[in-house]
């Protein structure tokens, strides 16, 4: 922020009414930037806020669809849809984390390599990173299916590694195959977010003076060690964004959780689509997507909390 | 053993490009996919090779029609949401008014929000007025979910803009409107157009809000989901790797001119 040459406008009396005549250019000039903000800000308010105000109020309606619905201050609906939707918000957490997790033990390598090892060839990696995303990201779930197929390589070889055993144990597929079974739905949820993830490592990586590096080396530090003392700490913000932007997204998601899972792997964004398009339960719909959001508006607060960095916005 | 030796040395080179791997994987096999000749409605086994799809691309009813109109709502709402999104951000990075830290988090929010929750509630906004669903409601809802995005990008290069470019402009007595067109903007254009970028590939992807504020209409990432349960005909991969190749071959290009550019501007 310290860039800006901001006009000096007092603070204490920016917006008066009274100081808008024409003999006083400065006060035509103080209503500038309000204007460059009234058509994005109204749009947001009426289309972002205003429909946030109106779920609130649907969800605590009473009625069916023939005969309309009323206020009635029904909250009971958010103990109803708490008591029958649990498993679905475990679980969402449960693999939108499990996604988030894998995608950053993914992700940084590949941001490191763009960042500190890729020389003359980074704008091509950096390519290919973004090039997957051309391809619309349903036709690409899709191939998900052709790629996990049952008695399809990936698990032949896993089979013949006997890790679908292991995985099989620990629940995570079911005998010998991977299709609609939770692996499947994570493996989705980490492909589709990963660029997600990757972006911001790199962007907070590449920051950092590569003399610090050597500095360390001079202290004596292994390789291990500056990266554990001078890397990672460095690249924070960027975990804390790159995980942010994969966890909120991947616990809403349904695409992934439709196409490549089954009934049993189901997350809550299934269910809010179904109340809403197919059951038509607004309340209960309401409901459930303002429970999703106060889980994740709470985790993301806690977060950034403890990971002590503010510089997000 | 000096395979090992090379292997723990080069430990995040590999583990980088396996993801690189995992990543390009799925786009391989929608490409490998377009070339074959499925039986049956579903195209999820390798049968034979045929260019059939290729020589008729538009041949699937209704497909090609749902890829014009994607286009179409994301030429839109790239337009509206940059537009919108430009002024926001240069109020917010030159000016100090009241109100900012608020303005902030409402452009912040929409992005930390789970799609589908914005996508319910503009729903229960559109039932409750009465709207009827379909191009407009769709559009308005891409405007809003690509404004943010756009602000975000344009607000990174403006505030990374010297000044004093302008001043220097004003001390040669270019006029406000003037030191606009032939500083200010020239030097945005890149984060704008970044932005504009992301809104268009944002839109054009976009599903789940799509699927809530729609009706009956039928975009293209409509027209894939409802295939992924009657059918995927081999003319959706086409439409795929078509616009992986088109994708690739625009960044290359592009990169190709700014390097000229760049060595141009050293000679």
């Amino acid at each position: 922020m310290s860039l800006t040459e901001a006009p000096p406008a007092p603070p204490a009396e920016p917006e008066e009414p009274r100081k808008l005549t024409l003999r006083k250019p400065s006060a035509r000039k103080r209503l500038v930037p309000y204007w460059l903000l009234l058509p994005g800000i109204l749009w947001l308010l009426v289309f972002f806020a205003l429909p946030l105000v109106y779920q609130a109020s649907t969800s605590v309606q009473t009625g069916s669809l023939e005969q309309g619905f009323e206020v009635t201050w029904h909250f009971q609906t958010y103990v109803d849809a708490l008591r029958d939707y649990y498993p679905q918000f475990i679980r969402s957490l449960l693999y939108a984390g499990t996604a988030t997790i894998l995608c950053l033990l993914l992700g940084y390598p590949l941001a490191y390599l763009i960042a500190f090892k890729a020389g003359r060839w980074r704008n091509l990696v950096l390519v290919l990173v973004i090039a997957p995303f051309f391809t619309s990201f349903l036709i690409r779930t899709l191939a998900w299916k052709t790629i996990l197929a049952d008695g399809g390589a990936v698990v032949d070889v896993l089979n013949t590694l006997h890790v679908l055993d292991v995985t099989s144990w620990l629940g995570w597929t079911e005998s010998n195959r991977v299709l609609a079974t939770p692996m499947a739905v994570v493996c989705g949820l980490t492909y589709n977010f990963l660029p997600f993830m990757i972006l911001p490592l790199y962007t907070s990586l590449e920051r950092i003076d590569g003399r610090l590096h050597e500095a360390a080396g001079d202290l004596y530090a292994t390789p291990a060690t500056t990266f554990r003392k001078v890397t990672f700490p460095l690249s924070m913000p960027g975990v804390v964004s790159g995980t942010l932007l994969t966890f909120i997204p991947a616990s809403g998601d349904y695409v992934n959780a439709e196409l490549l899972g089954s009934t049993d792997t189901k997350m809550v964004g299934s269910v809010i689509q179904s109340q809403f398009l197919r059951v038509l339960d607004y309340p209960t719909a309401a409901a459930l997507s303002f429970i999703l959001m106060a889980i994740v508006l709470l985790m993301v607060t806690f977060y950034i909390r403890r990971s002590g960095t503010e510089d997000l916005v | 053993m000096p395979v090992l030796r090379w292997i723990r040395r080069n430990l995040i080179v590999i583990a980088g490009l396996l993801t690189l791997a995992y990543m390009i994987l799925p786009n391989i096999v929608v490409m490998v996919f377009s070339f074959n000749k499925p039986n049956g409605r579903f195209n999820y086994e390798w049968q034979r090779f045929s260019l059939d799809a290729w020589k008729d691309p538009c041949g699937v009813a209704d497909m090609c029609g749902s890829l014009s109109l994607s286009l179409q709502i994301a030429f839109w709402a790239t337009l509206g949401a940059t537009a919108l999104g430009t002024m926001v951000a240069f109020a917010l990075v030159r000016y100090r008014f009241r109100a900012r830290g608020a303005i902030s988090s409402l452009i912040f929010l929409p992005m930390a929000m789970p799609e589908v929750v914005m996508a319910a509630s503009l729903l229960t906004l559109f039932l409750n007025m009465g709207a009827q669903l379909g191009f407009w409601t769709v559009l308005i809802a891409h405007i809003m979910f690509c404004l943010s995005f756009v602000v975000t990008a344009v607000k990174a290069r403006v505030m990374s803009m010297d000044p004093r470019l302008e001043e220097a402009a004003r001390d040669l007595y270019a006029g406000p409107v003037q030191t606009f067109l032939r500083v200010t903007l020239p030097i945005a254009a890149p984060g704008i157009a970044a932005g504009a970028l992301l809104a268009f590939a944002l839109s054009f992807d976009d599903f789940i809000i799509t699927n809530f504020n729609a009706g009956s209409t039928v975009t293209f990432p409509m027209f894939v989901w409802g295939s992924a349960q009657r059918g995927t005909p081999v003319q959706i991969n086409v439409i795929g790797t078509a616009m992986f190749i088109i994708a690739v071959t625009m960044v290359l290009v592009g990169q190709l001119i700014a390097s000229r550019r760049k060595s141009n501007a050293r000679n």
